[in-house]
């Protein structure tokens, strides 16, 4: 595994910034003859309808109301109330869809920035601080990416309540701040894009090692550091088997436990359906707009280290 | 080496990756040691009647073996086999093609596509299996009155098609990213290759073959391998379908079948071994697939 996916050959100097491969690919890219384009075009847009179809579906269905959204077709706005049904989501049950949002926002917040710092010192230390069997632990943190988390989840469960953590916050929290991808890439980059000559520099003029990190490193990391971090928030955001397995008070549930705890009782209570797609829409929202304005990071952060081979 | 780490060094050394490992051993080593160790027990009962005192003792690899005889459980290994065989590839050509595509697209329109085929990416797993789940659902689904309307009769939840259904949410959340990670390498292939590559009269075709695909090689395999991985982990998408679709037992995944062992049946060193079992599964594909790929690089 390690000859695939170490080789830490990347420079930090190679690797084009945006604007500049905008240019490279202007001047590279030949006439390509009109069919051809056609062609190319109408592929991306069958794609595009497949990939945006459901969401155009939930917005439609997010305005009907309950009797509606059995009762008309599903791709036409039919009567829409979108604000009354919004207001629904956000009131239902004493606001617990306000209480869901937060806590989701907590774990993956804290749990992302936590599981940043710690994972970006580590794959510092282990770029250049050289230590005897430094491969090897670097080795066993590499097998940690290839475990599957869900494998983790009940074990952790059967620990956490042996330790009377299940059913807190720290049950979701604590798994949560550790990211081995975080290392491998931190560690990646680290070894291109810090040179020991601005480390030695620094000990010379008598910064300790933590004064080094955290002024001048830190800094120098932060692409990588930016990618760990999305990566990480929507890792856990959408984590769905450790929150299942640790909380059984409502209250504590993420946005994603509690949408689904809302949707397996809707065949009882069918005002729950609308409830439940309104929410999904709102969750989403705020979700996708970050995700594609950060599409910036997740590209350098991924031809950054990952993928350099 | 050592003679270099003095005592300033050792310190930074255990501040820098003491939380890292700290944090490591307790959520990874720990969990799968303590797996590992409660697979290898069984609950016994003692008094009249086995109603007395229950205590844990040491059962060797039954676990192993019970988890492995059991039809359900193995049927679980082969169904996610097969959707691994099945979905993965169809997955990572599609983002292959999309990525190529985007490639070759005018400027104009490349930033639109790519942001449309990523969006799905930030809809976590559960809330796309909701919202796939009402399009799978009679009389909810625009897409079965659309097909009723021209005389087709679908059924995405029915026993034959249940799997596929939950291949096509995987694919629908998934493709955008890996194509987002094909993109990235294509765009780090050096310019200089192309100019000479025109210089040689070599069609686009031809550059996609000989140029673009070896090149997005490195990208195609890691995403391969995080694919595997995620793929033979599926969990969230059958239990949020199973209301929905009464194709989806109980043990429709190994996951699904552990996570049912555990809080359903009580039998947490059942439970243990099949986790166990998934995780040997997701590593031995994973790097089965790694030796694959490095054997015919060489």
């Amino acid at each position: 595994m390690s000859t695939t996916l170490q080789q830490p050959k990347a420079s930090a100097d190679q690797d084009p910034t945006p604007t500049e491969s905008g240019d490279l690919r202007k001047k590279r890219r030949r006439p390509t003859s009109v069919p051809a384009r056609i062609l190319v075009t109408a592929g991306l847009a069958v794609a595009a309808i497949y990939f945006l179809f459901p969401v155009y579906w939930i917005v439609v269905a997010a305005t009907k109301n309950a009797g509606d959204l059995f009762g008309t077709s599903g791709l036409l706005f039919n009567n829409p109330h979108l604000l009354r049904n919004l207001g629904d989501v956000l009131t239902f049950n004493s606001s617990i869809y306000l209480r869901w949002v937060g806590n989701s926002l907590l774990y993956s917040g804290v749990g992302s920035v936590v599981a940043t710092v710690v994972s970006v010192a580590g794959g510092y230390c282990l770029a250049k601080f050289p230590f005897r069997g430094r491969e090897a632990v670097f080795n066993v943190f590499l097998a940690g990416v290839m475990i599957p988390g869900t494998a983790l989840a009940l074990p952790l469960f059967l620990l956490m309540s042996n330790v009377g953590l299940v059913n807190t916050v720290w049950a979701v929290l604590l798994p949560s701040l550790v990211s081995p991808f975080g290392v491998y890439l931190a560690r990646i980059y680290a070894s291109a894009a810090v040179p020991d000559s601005v480390i030695e520099a620094a000990r010379l003029d008598g910064a300790g090692e933590f004064r080094i990190f955290f002024t001048l490193v830190l800094r120098m990391m932060m692409p990588a550091a930016v990618t760990v971090l999305l990566f990480q928030f929507v890792g856990i955001w959408n984590n769905y088997f450790l929150p299942l397995v640790m909380l059984s008070d409502q209250k504590l549930y993420p946005i994603t436990l509690g949408l689904v705890s809302w949707q397996s009782v809707s065949d009882r209570h069918p005002e729950l359906y609308q409830l439940t797609i309104g929410g999904a829409l709102l969750s989403v929202i705020p979700l996708m707009i970050a995700i594609v304005s950060l599409q910036r990071f997740w590209r350098a952060g991924l031809t950054e280290g990952s993928v350099k081979g | 080496m050592a003679t270099k780490t003095s005592a300033g060094r050792r310190l930074a050394i255990l501040g820098f990756l003491g939380p890292f490992a700290l944090l490591f051993a307790a959520t990874i080593i720990l969990p799968i040691g303590f797996a590992i160790y409660q697979s290898l027990l069984g609950v016994e009962h003692t008094g009249p009647l086995g109603r007395g005192e229950t205590h844990s003792v040491f059962v060797g690899f039954a676990n192993y073996a019970a988890a492995l005889s059991s039809p359900g459980f193995v049927a679980s290994l082969g169904r996610v086999l097969l959707f691994a065989v099945i979905q993965v590839p169809l997955m990572i050509v599609l983002a292959t093609v999309l990525a190529l595509l985007l490639d070759a697209a005018s400027a104009r329109w490349v930033t639109f596509f790519r942001s449309a085929f990523f969006l799905p990416y930030g809809v976590p797993g559960v809330i796309a299996s909701l919202l796939w789940g009402f399009l799978y659902t009679p009389g909810l689904s625009p897409l079965i009155s659309l097909a009723n309307a021209v005389g087709l009769n679908v059924d995405f939840l029915g026993s034959g098609s249940i799997l596929w259904s939950i291949a096509n949410i995987v694919t629908w959340q998934f493709a955008g990213y890996n194509m987002l990670v094909i993109v990235a390498q294509l765009k780090s292939i050096d310019a200089d290759l192309f100019e000479a590559a025109a210089i040689d009269g070599a069609s686009a075709w031809q550059t996609i073959v000989s140029i673009k695909l070896p090149m997005v090689r490195p990208a195609i395999v890691l995403t391969t391998v995080f694919t595997i991985i995620g793929t033979v982990q599926l969990f969230g998408e059958p239990l949020i379908l199973r209301p929905l679709s009464g194709a989806i037992t109980s043990d429709y995944t190994p996951n699904l079948s552990a996570y049912n062992e555990a809080f359903a049946n009580n039998n947490y060193n059942l439970a243990a071994a099949e986790s166990v079992l998934l995780a040997l599964v997701a590593c031995a594909f994973s790097f089965g697939f790694l030796k694959l790929v490095n054997r015919s690089e060489r």
